[in-house]
């Protein structure tokens, strides 16, 4: 069967998360002809995320049909190449999104900057440690841009999500009540900081007594009702849980959904076509030149929609997979270290150290909206690494969790799995305990990457990604030290108990980490290390862009979200700005 | 014996299913002085009704060969749907029984029922078709998830689970005004089905009034 081939586009863009709204929020906004490609289904938040069915934490937390619907597509997964890659049969460690709004409609809504030392990791560790200070087979690298390049599209993101927080730094001018690690701001938030909970204002005061400057952390939960960017309304959090992991009912949690979409689908030259799944990019004979993309339509017929500029905006998984299944790129070969597409895939740390009390008892289910009381000291590269001997670092914090009654118990180590003692445990310990996250880097290494899988097939008949990941002996140093540090200051809380959450030396899919996947296909300065270039156009492909968390080519501490979405900014200012002006490459 | 329209009624589940049930999620979640255990809050109607729809069909799972045991990082790998676990693995933890004790799980004294469920825990029972730990893992998930899943799903009854932690249910519209308060709040839970069936009435912005109650006592 033939495809059906369409009228061509200025521009074809394949998702409809962070990057794929707000790319085609800004070219439609331009003038630009768009089409927006999403697999998943439409939404309409007024009846999809209804109170109170939204308040439902099996539905949402454990059997969604927001989440990707493995099903039809997955991926397999392996610790090292001497194992076979298994099929992820069911939703683990992360849970990527399926429908208009990506995987950011259900985030939890933590809406930080990265630092300027984390885009220009490689050449600081090296100028201040040595090269030798860096592990042989990390593929630590610089990104290709600076702070100072980017900040405006953080800010201009900012203002589309409606992040509320306090300025630490602006402009070099350190604030009080700021974080003072960050970088130098252009302006304060556009929305007021949270307020410290009574377990913030408690690991505040611990963390003061031992010389860390705590702040109250940004976040993209309205702390206001809010009117952004693109004259869409969002409203002020209410604080009743069910926040990650869900969709908001209050449409207070920013997402492509209530930030975007309502002015979006008002520009009469773009059109969203959900239920569409793309099976590759295509190319002219040159292989120079993409020409669009070919996909399965709603009914099963295949259809081509010819384009003049295709954007990648999709998951880190899609977009990696989609230049495979495109022969677009050289494909990394773990052996040899060479090929670029795959390579660097990394995850995110994360780890936690629960304070018990008898005395105190809190409300753990309040919550969502990342209301939180944060330190930064132990991120970036603040303290001196050198005697430490690991690279990386973490932001630590207590949050308002919204604490679930099915995953979110805490119980002290030593309690048995079930039974009597178990029962008794989870009744006492529920509102009695703090949780303090580390929130930590996940270094690029050599033998972690993605591939197509040589069996298991999607239900297009096209081979699934194969991710081959393990976490490394610097990742782990640095973790342990991080639980070290987290539990002091959980001690300086004179709790009646403290526990950590222990972790495998193995990555497992088993259990929810964290939906930080990033790499596969990464920005640089260098074509034999990166797939696309600082403008996030691939080198091969100049009329093709690989957007989203598939350009980071480590990941720094700070959660991904608020990077994808300056990305996506960045990207289409260059594109507005240059590439229209003059088609070909932007370096 | 339930307050819930769903009563004691099953889908999937078979009679001496349903025996072996209750009695295992008893041991995992007991009855005791802070109140209802598994079976009474009809944790087993929960797994009923959850191996009778899509997740007991791995309806939204990967389900293609070819099937390899994997490392336990690799995490589920059977070729076999929850529906055909639970049968399968009671049938044959039933025959181990009869063969050891010469009776099935649920006629066991309370004693040996706590000893075989330990066994399975461990891996330490050879069932013929998969690892008795595998069995053991699935049933616990379930098992906590019926005790404080919504009641919407059938189990976690009069909401015994929730009350047990101190755990409201669907929130008021009040939190967004405590967010900071230092004073425990203590309400009766509300749950999506008491909405859903008209037993609580919610205000204009969708949220229920809560009901507060006195603090509990010290557990």
């Amino acid at each position: 069967m033939s495809a059906t081939k369409l009228k061509p586009v200025d521009v074809v863009v394949v998702g409809s998360g962070v990057v794929g709204s707000i790319m085609s929020m800004e070219l439609a906004s331009a003038g630009m002809s768009v089409v927006c490609l999403e697999r998943g289904r439409s939404i309409d938040v007024n009846t999809d995320f209804h109170k109170p069915d939204v308040y439902d934490e099996l539905k949402y937390d454990r059997h969604s049909d927001i989440f990707q619907n493995l099903s039809r597509d997955t991926l397999t997964f392996r610790n090292n190449d001497a194992q076979t890659a298994l099929p992820m049969r069911e939703l683990g460690a992360f849970k990527p999104g399926e429908m208009v709004g990506g995987t950011s409609a259900h985030w939890g809504a933590n809406a930080r900057r990265f630092l300027p030392h984390d885009f220009e990791m490689r050449s600081q560790i090296q100028q201040r440690y040595g090269k030798s200070f860096i592990p042989e087979d990390c593929n630590l690298q610089d990104w290709g841009v600076t702070w100072d390049e980017v900040e405006p599209y953080y800010d201009q993101f900012e203002n589309i999500f409606g992040v509320g927080g306090k300025a630490g730094n602006l402009n070099g001018e350190i604030q009080a009540g700021g974080n003072p690690h960050e970088g130098p701001r252009s302006r304060e938030y556009p929305n007021p900081p949270t307020q410290a909970t009574y377990e913030g204002s408690l690991f505040g005061d611990a963390a003061r007594s031992l010389g860390y400057v705590p702040f109250q952390g940004p976040t993209a939960a309205m702390t206001q009702d809010f009117r952004n960017l693109y004259r869409t309304q969002m409203l002020e959090c209410a604080h009743g849980g069910f926040c990650s992991s869900h969709v908001c009912a209050q449409g207070a949690k920013a997402n492509p959904l209530v930030a975007v979409f309502p002015a979006l689908s008002r520009l009469p030259n773009f059109e969203l076509r959900p239920l569409c799944n793309v099976l590759r990019v295509n190319t002219d004979s040159t292989g120079k030149k993409a020409t669009g993309v070919t996909y399965i339509d709603a009914r099963g017929n295949e259809v081509e929609q010819p384009a003049s500029i295709v954007i990648l905006g999709a998951y880190c998984f899609s977009n990696t997979r989609l230049l495979l299944l495109s022969g677009i790129g050289t494909p990394y070969d773990p052996r040899t270290g060479k090929g670029v597409v795959g390579r660097s895939y990394a995850y995110q740390q994360g780890g936690s150290v629960n304070v018990f009390f008898d005395d105190r008892e809190f409300n753990p289910f309040f919550g969502g909206g990342m209301v939180n009381t944060s330190i930064d000291e132990l991120n970036g590269d603040v303290i001196d690494r050198g005697p430490l001997g690991f690279i990386g670092g973490a932001y630590v914090d207590v949050a308002a969790r919204g604490a679930a009654p099915i995953k979110g118990k805490v119980v002290p180590p030593g309690t048995p799995a079930w039974g009597a003692e178990w029962k008794k445990a989870v009744a006492h310990h529920y509102r009695r305990n703090l949780r303090i996250s580390i929130h930590a880097t996940c270094l690029s290494y050599r033998h972690n990457y993605l591939d197509l899988d040589p069996t298991y097939k999607d239900a297009f008949g096209l081979p699934l990604l194969r991710m081959t990941f393990d976490w490394n002996d610097n990742d782990l140093r640095m973790m342990n030290f991080m639980n070290e540090r987290c539990t002091e200051i959980g001690r300086a809380m004179n709790g009646s108990g403290i526990g950590g959450k222990g972790k495998g030396t193995h990555f497992s899919m088993v259990g929810y980490q964290s939906t930080h996947n990033v790499g596969g296909a990464v920005m640089g300065s260098d074509p034999s290390t990166s797939v696309v270039n600082k403008y996030l156009q691939s080198w091969d492909v100049p009329n093709l862009f690989v957007v989203g968390g598939s350009a980071f080519p480590q990941q720094p501490a700070n959660g991904p979200t608020e990077t994808i979405g300056m990305l996506a900014c960045w990207t289409a200012d260059a594109i507005k700005e240059s590439y229209v002006r003059k088609p070909g490459s932007l370096v | 014996m339930s307050d819930n329209p769903i009563g004691a009624s099953y889908v999937y589940l078979l009679e001496p299913e349903v025996r072996f049930l209750e009695a295992a999620v008893e041991h995992l979640i007991p009855t005791d002085e802070l109140g209802a255990g598994a079976r009474d809050a009809c944790v087993v109607v929960y797994i009923d009704r959850q191996l009778a729809g899509s997740w007991g069909t791995h309806g939204r799972q990967y389900r293609s060969g070819p099937w390899m045991d994997g490392t336990p990082q690799q995490g589920y790998q059977s070729r076999f749907t929850p529906q055909e676990v639970y049968r399968i693995a009671i049938r044959e933890i039933n025959q181990h029984c009869r063969a050891a004790f010469d009776r099935p799980f649920a006629q066991l004294s309370p004693g040996a029922q706590l000893s075989v469920l330990k066994q399975l825990e461990k891996d330490e029972i050879a069932l013929p078709s998969m690892s008795s730990k595998f069995f053991f893992d699935l049933l616990w998930r379930n098992t906590e998830e019926g005790y404080f899943a919504d009641p919407l799903y059938g189990g976690n009854r009069d909401k015994v689970g929730w009350k047990l932690l101190g755990f409201p249910g669907v929130p008021s519209s009040n939190y967004r005004h405590l967010i900071t308060s230092s004073e425990p709040y203590n309400a009766e839970p509300v749950s999506v089905l008491d909405v859903q069936s008209g037993k609580v009435p919610v205000d204009a912005e969708g949220f229920p009034k809560h009901v507060m109650i006195k603090p509990n006592k010290e557990n």
